[in-house]
């Protein structure tokens, strides 16, 4: 006998009705769209600056820029040329950046764990902060530091004089520069080895406790080390370090290391805003932890601070860290509001003054746009990186 | 009596396992006069108890009668405002330190297992003796192991705590507690959260550590487990002690009316 098959399966849907047709027909429909889309905005650009007599390419980077920048990490005067005044803001940019993530998830940290202080005045005190910052428009507080706060310090004559190397007034905060000598190298030397020694000391306290049980205080002696072997190789060699003091030359200071205003009020402002947002994604973390944990922590006999170290914050870890990428990507895109105060970051001076002089706008839009997309991305990267090594495995 | 609480532990065949009473302390634990109010309500009323090393203690009573607070008062998760509680010959005041001392001999088990879900089976296990005991990290896993091959689980070391059943996890759980060689283990309805068949598993394991002289104070719903295993039954209604005997006694002769109307619920379905 002949053995039968008979397919029982229902028949497949009407093909409008099949999900697979339809999403392939509705992607093509959308795909189709952009590239229209884009096609039009390109052709008419073109056009347009054909027709207005602009050249396009990126020939205009070598000319000329004639015009100062009043901050510049990287070598810089008038005589050089835009692309060079392209690396100026940029480096501006970055270095106002780090400062401000620095400083927001120090601070946000800190106000976050005291909002859940059981001390009311603390508790209390951090929720007034995190309320009137983050309800504050952030232009609005980069005007407040500029203009109301630094813009009120006295003149240069009246200096606020700190021991006569530190001086602070409208124009700016002054400090000595450290100027190397010959035999400063020992001294470099002297950083890594204590550097080093650190290094050593964590792997071996940490062998040692494995072994031992033992539990070194490596904070402490590290931190002894760090301070002691430099100074002690600074001493050595003869203290190689000529300090250029600022001093009243004129109107103004000359020498030494110059924090411009507008520097301090970018920086304030960005780092009190977003130190308000990371302290609530900081409180929220530690609160997704549940009570049961520190109770099994305490249940065990370990203290507060070991629950806390052990329990509490690697399981907060991975509450904290996605919302805090983009609380850094934010601090780094708002540092673009430099330009309302005159900071000289990529926005005000590569896409304003080299964009006016210039006109060549659409680079000019696309290499900023460029830069703030790859500095956001790399932010990410390095943050989804650090997050995939904290995050809990189940199942 | 066809019951299915009782069924659990009368299947196990256990006969109540005997006391070793060569080294035993008098009062290991002991309550005199303690009241504890949250705000303005009085949960825990003039309790008094004693309880002496290798004794089995079960705590039942309908639920917010205290029995739980009455427990987690005694490694201190809830503070008491009156009275006195001197764990071996350690007074719980408001000293840290004496807290810590009194911790480190006392675990615990509770109802949701709070096994820390970023640490796997062995490191939970070895967490507080590496941390607290100081022990090498070695020996800390050699012990740890030996509890989880106690706990019927050596092959799950290395795994997460998400990754295991609930019978498993509160078997971890004890493990956990016991790798930091307590003096006293106290349970908080360690079998509450657990699906029916997981129950068993969990109760054998009790029952194992009863027979090996640990002194126990079990919160627990299964009248099987006190019969088996309790030197004593407690009863609690209302944040008081109502009542306070062996469980043959307890269940077969029941003092007080309360009690009477308590086992009657529990005992009829």
């Amino acid at each position: 006998m002949k053995k039968q098959t008979f397919d029982t399966r229902p028949a497949g849907p009407k093909p409008w009705n099949d999900p697979q047709v339809r999403s392939i027909f509705f992607q093509t429909i959308a795909i189709a769209l952009v590239f229209w889309g884009g096609w039009v905005l390109v052709e008419n650009t073109l056009s347009n600056m054909e027709s207005r007599g602009i050249s396009t390419g990126f020939g205009f980077l070598d000319e000329t820029a004639g015009f100062g920048i009043i901050m510049n990490l990287v070598p810089y005067d008038a005589t050089m040329s835009y692309g060079r005044t392209f690396w100026v803001g940029l480096t501006n940019t970055l270095l106002v950046s780090a400062m401000g993530v620095v400083a927001a998830t120090i601070l946000g940290f800190i106000i976050g764990v005291a909002r859940l202080s059981s001390n009311w005045l603390v508790a209390k005190m951090a929720l007034v902060y995190i309320e009137v910052i983050r309800n504050i428009p952030l232009l609005l507080q980069i005007f407040f530091w500029y203009f109301a706060v630094l813009s009120n310090l006295p003149s240069p004559r009246q200096s606020v004089d700190v021991g006569g190397a530190l001086f602070l007034n409208n124009r700016g905060l002054y400090l000595p520069e450290p100027l190397t000598q010959d035999g400063f190298g020992l001294v470099w030397g002297g950083i890594l080895l204590a550097i080093a020694a650190v290094v050593a000391i964590r792997v071996w306290a940490k062998k040692r406790q494995l072994a031992t049980g033992q539990i070194f205080p490596t904070f402490k002696v590290g931190v002894a080390i760090l301070i002691a072997v430099p100074i002690i190789s600074y001493l050595a060699a003869g203290s190689p370090i000529e300090w250029d003091i600022p001093a009243l030359k004129g109107f103004n200071f000359g020498g030494g290391i110059t924090i411009i205003p507008e520097l301090a009020a970018l920086w304030i402002a960005l780092s009190l805003y977003t130190a308000s947002f990371i302290a609530e994604i900081v409180r929220s973390g530690i609160l997704s932890v549940s009570k049961g944990q520190t109770e099994a922590s305490k249940a065990l006999g370990l203290p507060n601070g070991l629950t806390l170290r052990l329990v509490i914050i690697p399981q907060a870890m991975r509450v904290i860290i996605p919302p805090l990428t983009s609380q850094y990507l934010n601090l780094v895109k708002n540092s673009s509001l430099a330009t309302a105060i005159g900071y000289p970051d990529l926005v005000a001076v590569f896409m304003g003054t080299t964009l006016n002089q210039t006109g060549q706008a659409v680079e000019v839009v696309a290499i900023t746009m460029a830069v703030y997309l790859t500095i956001s991305l790399l932010i990410s990267l390095f943050m989804n990186i650090y997050n995939r090594a904290v995050a809990i495995k189940e199942r | 009596m066809g019951n299915s609480m009782t069924d659990q532990t009368q299947t196990s065949e256990m006969q109540t396992p005997p006391r070793d009473q060569s080294d035993q302390k008098p009062g290991i634990i002991r309550v005199e006069g303690m009241h504890k109010w949250y705000g303005d309500f009085h949960v825990l009323r003039d309790l008094n108890l004693t309880v002496d090393q290798g004794e089995r203690i079960v705590i039942c009573g309908p639920s917010g009668s205290g029995k739980s607070t009455f427990i987690r008062c005694i490694n201190r998760l809830e503070e008491h405002q009156q009275g006195k509680i001197i764990v071996d010959d350690v007074e719980l005041t408001d000293d840290v330190r004496q807290i810590d001392t009194v911790r480190r001999e006392v675990g615990m088990v509770f109802q949701h297992f709070n096994l820390f879900p970023h640490l796997t089976v062995l490191e939970n296990c070895c967490l507080s003796p590496i941390w607290v005991r100081k022990t090498p990290r070695k020996e800390a896993e050699a012990t740890a192991m030996e509890y989880l091959e106690r706990v019927k689980i050596p092959d799950q070391a290395n795994k997460f705590p998400g990754q295991l059943s609930g019978g498993q996890q509160q078997r971890v759980a004890i493990a956990r507690a016991l790798c930091m060689k307590p003096k006293i283990m106290l349970f908080d309805e360690p079998t509450s959260a657990l699906d029916p068949e997981m129950i068993k598993e969990v109760l054998d394991v009790m029952i194992e550590l009863a027979g090996s002289g640990m002194t126990m104070l079990c919160v627990t719903h299964e009248m099987g487990f006190a019969k088996t295993v309790a030197d004593r039954v407690i009863f609690m209604d209302g944040g008081e002690i109502v009542e306070e005997a062996p469980p043959h006694d307890f269940f077969t002769n029941p003092q007080e009316a309360r009690t009477q109307k308590f086992l009657k619920q529990i005992l009829a379905h």
